[in-house]
């Protein structure tokens, strides 16, 4: 990674796949990650022992990854991390993933919680880094991501 | 493009046919636009994976269905669930998550839902038929009625797959669609040793491998002999959906939709091109498992579902010998092919030789099986894959006869020269 820039905030336009507002710090993901069998409900942590991040803790971040994998049991398990409160804030992705959509549609369905989740293009999802601060707001709309750095 | 949606749809949203139906239709549209679906479809069957239980927000969406009186306007079948209703023994878990459990199966019923409890539906008696379009969850169940069957069904899961049902529509995108089911990459064998394509547990392997090397993009299978059995394209389908995120293959000569290279490809041969040899189906066999050890405590077969034809072979490979009593072993199938088997008189073959059969659910999704020591031994590349992670056992990958082999010795023995000389 290079030396930290200074700048001007920087706004990427994106397309809603789940509604909400949040802001936060983003979690970069390496690899896709499966909720199922791969994030614990109830703390939040990863735990596939097969993914290089195994053992961060995804709670209260702006989880950027560039798409979704494995099981479509994954919807379930994110409902019950959103319900638990250890789900990220945020989904930001480059692929669309109906299985994380639904998840967070789901939780906003039951629980009035929003998760918003969003893609983005991938040359401009690849510039988001861990660390970072960042608005993500997502709407029938529209949606945008405001990064400073 | 917007989603346009019929009157029918519009006073399924505004609550006219209950607010059941108005909170899966919600479901439904939100996701389609998620797909970038312009309309909805009518779907003629259902599978749900929903009544697996993962905790407090599948009960939760499943009372506000059920409460708001959801009923499903389709035939639907129900996936494999956290308990075994038929060998409520063998369960070792907390009582209340089973409590829990059975509540989440008992609201799947009560809409409507078969109590099929098996993720091999396509096993049933009943099958959707070619072309029609369906709404199945379960990895394994959506590759195989895609590409096996010829139906239609995205790849879809939990909660999607009962708002389906309810509503009888579906977002007309995904596999579904014509442009979507084409071949986009070819994965040639046509130059491994013949010898390879006799043995069940290769095909197991070239699905493994074939989901990691192409994702998610739809694959055609070039250079095996025609005719290949259902129990095998079963095997490469489970596999590769767990490996990869294929919902859809091809294999020239014998899936329905490619009858030829050109036709998969939808008018013409794919660009792309994977050839297999056998170095990468050694390593892909090496893949699946966790551990070298020959101290063997556990064997679980059947994953997916094992099918009478499995269990045929199971009992032809086991002779009249017994399973060491040092090893438990499991296979999990579903009710249907149980009543056959039992019928056939198999079951109190495999019952007196020390097997446990287990119905209902899956060895790794719930706690049925005995602690052990010893290494878990497997001839399922999907369970190889996922049990480490979900039950914590190591595992060790082999054809069949090598599980039946190591269960009646005691130890894990397996046959190298199954796969011929390097």
């Amino acid at each position: 990674m290079g030396s930290p820039v200074t700048g001007e905030p920087s706004t990427i336009h994106g397309r809603p796949l789940s509604p909400g507002n949040a802001a936060g710090t983003v979690l970069r993901l390496d690899e896709p990650l499966s909720f199922w069998g791969g994030l614990d409900a109830e703390t939040g942590e990863i735990i596939d022992r097969r993914h290089p991040q195994v053992g961060v803790n995804l709670a209260g971040t702006v989880l950027v990854m560039e798409r979704g994998r494995g099981s479509s049991s994954g919807s379930s398990v994110l409902a019950e991390a959103i319900r638990n409160g250890t789900a990220p804030i945020a989904i930001v992705m480059a692929v669309p993933d109906e299985i994380v959509a639904l998840g967070a549609i789901v939780a906003d369905e039951i629980y009035e919680i929003r998760v918003p989740v969003v893609v983005v293009d991938p040359g401009d999802h690849e510039q988001l880094v861990s660390g970072q601060a960042i608005r993500v707001a997502a709407s029938v709309d529209g949606a945008t991501v405001c990064t400073t750095r | 493009m917007a989603l346009t949606l019929t009157d029918s749809d519009q006073a399924a949203l505004r609550g006219e046919f209950g607010p059941g139906r108005a909170l899966a239709m919600r479901v439904v549209t939100r996701v389609a636009t998620a797909m970038d679906a312009t309309s909805l479809l009518d779907i003629t069957g259902a599978h749900i994976d929903s009544c697996l239980d993962h905790g407090q927000a599948g009960i939760d969406f499943a009372a506000k269905l059920a409460d708001g009186g959801s009923l499903v306007r389709v035939p639907t079948t129900l996936n494999v669930a956290s308990l075994d209703l038929l060998h409520p023994e063998l369960y070792r878990g907390p009582p209340e998550t089973a409590i829990r459990a059975r509540r989440l199966m008992q609201y799947y019923q009560d809409m409507g839902c078969q109590p099929t409890w098996t993720c091999a539906p396509y096993q049933l008696s009943v099958r959707p038929k070619f072309g029609t379009h369906i709404a199945w969850a379960e990895s394994n169940a959506i590759v195989f009625v895609n590409s096996v069957l010829g139906a239609r069904t995205h790849r879809y899961g939990d909660f999607i797959d009962i708002c389906a049902a309810v509503t009888g529509r579906a977002p007309a995108a995904g596999l579904h669609l014509d442009e979507n089911r084409i071949a986009a990459v070819i994965v040639d064998v046509t130059g491994l040793q013949r010898h390879l394509f006799d043995i069940e547990v290769f095909y197991q392997v070239l699905g493994h491998l074939m989901g990691r090397l192409v994702g998610s993009r739809v694959p055609v299978i070039v250079g095996l002999p025609p005719d290949v059995s259902e129990d095998r394209l079963k095997a490469i389908g489970a596999a590769a959906a767990s490996s990869g995120s294929v919902g859809m293959f091809h294999c020239v000569g014998s899936t329905p939709e490619a009858p030829d290279l050109a036709t998969a490809g939808g008018g013409r041969v794919p660009q792309h091109r994977i050839t297999i040899d056998g170095a990468m189906i050694r390593d892909a066999r090496d893949d699946l498992s966790t551990s070298a050890s020959d101290e063997l405590g556990i064997v679980s077969l059947g994953t997916p579902h094992y099918s009478v034809t499995e269990f045929e072979r199971l009992i032809d490979l086991l002779g009249d010998r017994p399973i060491h009593p040092s090893v438990d072993f499991y296979v999990s199938t579903g009710r249907e092919v149980l009543a056959t088997i039992q019928q056939r008189g198999w079951l109190a073959r495999l019952e007196d030789a020390g097997i446990q059969l287990v119905t209902d659910t899956c060895t790794y999704v719930t706690p049925v099986m005995a602690q052990s020591s010893g290494v878990a031994m497997t001839d399922s590349a999907k369970w190889a894959y996922y049990a480490p992670g979900n039950i914590g056992v190591d595992v060790v990958f082999g054809a069949t006869s090598d599980c039946v082999e190591s269960a009646v010795q005691g130890r894990v023995v397996r046959d190298e020269s199954l796969w011929g000389p390097r």
